[in-house]
């Protein structure tokens, strides 16, 4: 266990190094797979089984996916884009090592810092759990409606944003948007 | 057993380098890719507390799954957003865009 | 007629004049028949109730220690009350008579004296006299004649109300209503000097009118308030019971040894000195004329004069308070020696007058003289006798004046010669044939004034006053009053010689004309009572005649004091030096100036007489002079323009230097440019070196709210923690 945990630990961290460090953008996008993939593994170990599988399906299987597309629109050449980090990356360190020993220094004074693992009582199953969380009414029903809205209104938000008129066989004049403002939401004025 | 404190460590140096990515890269994508770097460390944290501290109380992984949804709804949006401005712009590079200077 | 009529009656005599004014200012201004309607009206009615109050009092019993009236209480005073009302007791009545048949007769006059019935004039205005309008008969002829008075119902209107203010007067029972029946008629001589407005001659006569009069007017003030404050009650009756007079009596003042009645009684008289114009205050009465002529009748002849005396008839009991019968007191010695010197100051005057009016307005002035001098002896029956008689004599010698003048304007129309003055007399002469009511009546007038024996009224009364004075050892007043009775027939036969007979100096005088019936009608009636009114008062013991017909007058008139005075004992030597002076005056005067023919041969035209003893000018350097400076220069130039306004003016220069320091200084240096551009420029400042910060970069934003929040949190932990 603890040594799964120490594997898992390093593969995460190193992944989001090089996430962060990576001059290719596509390099980024695949260790950021590797990253999430451990903590797929890392979910797996503290008994969320079902989280770890959402994680794999949903963050690397859709997420990842989406940034790999969202790099690939974006590219202006083939060339090297340049330099990976801006001008004042120093101080971005500076100020990450700062928070991280904030957070530490933070979290160390809690009481219950070092504390071992609740035991979780036979025969409890934690997906049914969480399933009837989500749709109880005593429970969360409400945030789970709300999420959906919300992904709803997201997936509606990003079609909208993204859209091209110049791209694709959609018509022009009967294109209003449902709002009734003006379209180009995403025009910016020069 | 591993104590909590491992997992607690271990989100908080996730977060950071997930926030040092997004103040250091050029590329906006990639900020966003830190953004989601620091999401996924807190979702640790979450699970991980709900696992040490009362697992039978199910909220810990409610949240989780919440966050989840909410890390996808932003990714969408976001990526949109960038590629509109790339159109727009023709550059992802976050310190061109500086339309908001005085 | 009960009591209760009678009383009621009484306090409505007063009511019809007092209405008419205000009817006719308010609503018939406009008709000038509706006016004197009204007026006459009022004046009429008002005469009707007097003679019917008087018919009651004349037939009552007693009626002095009974008289008729009655009062209310009117002003709350403390814890008393202060009551007003009526009083007719036998001195009342008496003057009741006369004045409410002169008024009325003054008002019927009035309406031919202002021209009733004429034509507009050509170039009339509203404030100065008329000046004729020339009006084509059938012929083609142009004619100028009298025209009507523009302001003719304005006269009536202060005619009306200065005849209120006499009934006031008249039928007060207490000082106050009587002083304010005084007041209202020196208002209204002031208005009916004035009247023609736009002669500045007039309108300074009004002026010097009133001012002298109000001199008088203060000290009379001051005297009713001492009186109320001494005793408490300003009715008459009650001040003049044994107690109150014997109270006063002996009450004595630190002024010139007069006990408190003598005081008060001076300073009353003073009033009377200023309202009758003797000596020091006469100045105004000669100026009076100005007025038109029943003005001058009725105010300065007949009613408002004689207010005066009466005003001191009243208060005899006051005056007398402490005359014990021999030796007058210094009261009385002040009122007898400015009676007899006023009437031989003023004859001295008359005599070298020639304007008609003035001789009769000088000779007022000397008849009253008389009249307070035989106050001043202690002579109240022959004072009151006196007064009667002299009003109306000298009101019929005034309208007959009046008419004259009118004759004469009607002349002065004809030839259109407006250089000549229609009022002098020696423009006038042998008017008896064109005038001859007017001179008949004028003539039984100045025979009356001046004591022509047995039937002139004027004899009777004047005779008394002399008989009084030489049978009560008053020699003084004796001999300074035969002789001004003597000056006073020259001058009255002067008058009438040099108007009436011989012939017509001019062309004016040619073409006088006789006066309309409504200006002839009053002269007769007043001529009638200057004849019989002297019978009322034929003195017991008077050779032949005495005792044919009782002295009803000393009877009626002596029953208003508390002890009926004693007629005096018949004496040849007052009635001889009566007969002498009057007839010798009357017969000089005829022979010195029937051959007069002008100023030139006029033998008595001394300056110091025309002049008047130049008492005006003496006057005018006394008192108006200073009186101008001090308004003028003092109080206008130096006071109010150099003092007053300097403060005033200094306060805008301080102002104003304070108001531009304030700005320049304050306003523009420290609030508008340090305050105001300061802020703005160091706000800039700030904003510009604040103005890189705003990058448009989201990540270096990111990193510095980041590292803020880490400050911060470090704070907080460090201050919450420890």
């Amino acid at each position: 266990m603890t040594i799964l945990f120490l594997i898992t630990a390093v593969v995460i961290l190193a992944s989001a190094v090089m996430v962060v460090t990576s001059r290719n953008l596509v390099h980024a996008a695949l260790w950021l797979v590797s990253a999430l993939f451990g903590v797929a593994v890392l979910y797996a170990l503290l008994n969320a089984g079902f989280l770890a599988v959402v994680q794999v399906v949903i963050y690397i299987g859709a997420i990842a996916i989406l940034f790999i597309f969202a790099v690939m629109l974006t590219r202006r050449e083939m060339r090297d884009t340049g330099p990976g980090l801006n001008k004042n990356w120093w101080v971005s360190a500076l100020t990450s090592i700062l928070t991280f020993g904030g957070l530490a220094f933070l979290l160390s004074s809690w009481s219950g810092f070092s504390q071992t693992p609740a035991a979780i009582p036979s025969g409890f199953d934690a997906v049914s759990a969480l399933g009837d969380a989500l749709i109880s009414p005593d429970a969360f029903v409400l945030p789970f409606e709300v999420a959906s809205v919300l992904l709803v209104a997201a997936l509606v938000g990003a079609v909208y944003i993204a859209f091209n008129p110049r791209a694709g066989d959609s018509p022009r004049a009967g294109d209003s948007p449902r709002a009734g403002d003006s379209p180009r939401a995403g025009d910016s004025r020069k | 057993m591993i104590p909590l404190s491992w997992y607690l460590i271990l989100s908080a140096a996730l977060f950071s380098i997930g926030l040092f990515g997004v103040l250091a890269r050029r590329n906006a994508i990639a900020i966003l890719l830190g953004v989601e770097l620091m999401l996924n460390a807190v979702n640790i944290n979450l699970v991980a507390f709900w696992r040490y501290l009362d697992p039978v109380k199910i909220t810990g992984q409610v949240f989780a799954i919440i966050v989840f949804a909410v890390a996808a709804a932003e990714v969408a949006v976001g990526l949109a957003l960038v590629i509109s401005v790339y159109r727009n712009r023709k550059t992802v590079v976050a310190d061109e865009l500086d339309m908001m200077k005085w | 007629m009960t009591t209760e009529t009678i009383n009621t009656l009484i306090w409505l005599i007063p009511l019809p004049p007092i209405l008419a004014f205000f009817l006719i200012v308010l609503l018939t201004n406009r008709s000038k028949a509706l006016s004197h309607t009204i007026g006459v009206g009022a004046a009429a009615l008002s005469f009707l109730g007097s003679m019917a109050v008087f018919i009651q009092a004349i037939g009552k019993e007693h009626l002095g220690e009974d008289p008729f009236g009655n009062s209310i209480p009117w002003l709350p005073t403390g814890d008393t009350w202060f009551n007003v009302g009526v009083l007719i007791d036998p001195l009342g009545a008496a003057v009741l008579f006369f004045v409410s048949i002169t008024i009325f007769m003054i008002f019927l006059y009035s309406v031919g004296y202002q021209n009733f019935g004429q034509p507009k004039g050509d170039h009339d205005r509203p404030g100065l006299p008329p000046h004729g309008a020339t009006v084509t008969d059938e012929l083609g002829h142009k004619h100028t004649v009298l025209s009507v008075e523009p302001m003719y119902s304005r006269f009536f209107a202060f005619l009306a109300l200065f005849a209120f203010g006499m009934y006031t007067l008249v039928v007060s029972d207490n000082l106050l209503t009587m002083f304010v029946g005084w007041e209202i008629m020196g208002l209204c001589s002031y208005l009916l000097i004035g009247f023609w407005y736009g002669k500045e001659s007039a309108r300074n006569a009004a002026i010097k009118a009133f001012m002298t009069t109000r001199i008088g007017d203060v000290f009379m003030l001051l005297g009713i308030s001492f009186l109320y404050s001494a005793t408490g009650t300003l009715t008459f009756r009650e001040i003049f019971t044994e107690e109150m007079l014997h109270a006063l009596a002996t009450t004595a003042t630190p002024i010139l040894g007069l006990s408190a009645a003598g005081l008060i009684a001076l300073l009353l008289f003073i009033g009377t000195i200023g309202k009758s114009a003797q000596w020091p205050l006469h100045v105004w009465l000669p100026d009076a004329m100005e007025g038109p002529t029943p003005v001058s009748a009725m105010i300065h002849a007949a009613t408002m004069v004689s207010a005066g005396v009466y005003a001191v008839i009243r208060m005899f009991p006051l005056l007398t308070a402490d005359f014990t019968g021999h030796g007058l007191t210094t009261a009385m010695s002040v009122v007898a020696f400015i009676g007899a010197f006023t009437a031989l100051f003023s004859a001295t005057i008359a005599v070298a007058q020639n304007d008609i009016k003035r001789v009769l307005a000088y000779s007022t002035i000397s008849q009253l003289g008389f009249m307070i001098a035989a106050l001043g002896i202690g002579a109240y029956v022959a004072a009151a006798f006196h007064l009667i008689t002299h009003a109306f004599f000298k009101a019929l010698l005034f309208l007959g004046s009046g008419s004259v003048i009118h004759g004469m304007e009607h002349g002065v129309l004809h030839t259109g010669n407006h250089k000549v003055d229609p009022q002098d007399m020696f423009n006038m002469g042998g008017l008896r044939k064109k005038m001859p009511i007017t001179f008949w009546t004028f003539l039984i007038g100045g025979f009356a004034l001046s004591g022509f024996p047995v039937i002139t009224a004027g004899f009777w009364s004047k005779d008394e006053i002399l008989a009084d004075a030489f049978g009560h050892g008053h020699w003084a007043v004796f001999a300074t009053l035969a002789i001004a009775a003597f000056l006073t027939a020259f001058y009255t036969m002067r008058q009438i010689t040099l108007t009436f007979l011989g012939e017509p100096r001019t062309e004016e005088a040619e073409h006088a004309q006789e006066t309309p019936w409504t200006m002839t009608v009053p002269l007769m009636v007043l001529a009638f009572f200057a004849i019989t009114y002297g019978w009322v008062g034929i003195p017991e013991h008077f050779p032949v005649l005495g005792g044919l017909i009782p002295n009803w007058f000393h009877e009626f008139v002596g029953g208003t004091l508390a002890e009926h005075p004693e007629a005096v004992e018949f004496s040849w030597i007052p009635l001889l030096t009566s007969l002498v002076v009057a007839l010798g005056g009357l017969f000089f005067g005829w022979l010195v100036y029937r051959n007069v023919n002008s100023p030139a041969e006029d033998k008595l035209q001394i300056p110091v007489l025309k002049n008047k003893w130049y008492f005006d000018e003496a006057y005018d350097f006394l008192f108006v002079k200073p009186a101008y400076w001090f308004a003028e220069t003092f109080i206008y130039k130096w006071m109010d323009t150099g003092v007053i306004d300097g403060i005033l003016h200094a306060f805008g220069k301080v102002t104003a230097f304070l108001g531009t320091s304030i700005r320049q200084y304050i306003d523009k240096l420290i609030i508008n440019e340090f305050m105001g551009d300061g802020t703005a420029r160091v706000t800039q400042w700030f904003g510009g070196r604040l103005q890189p910060m705003q990058t448009g970069r989201i990540q270096q934003y990111m990193l510095a709210s980041l590292g803020l929040l880490i400050v911060i949190g470090g704070l907080l932990f460090s201050m919450l923690v420890r």
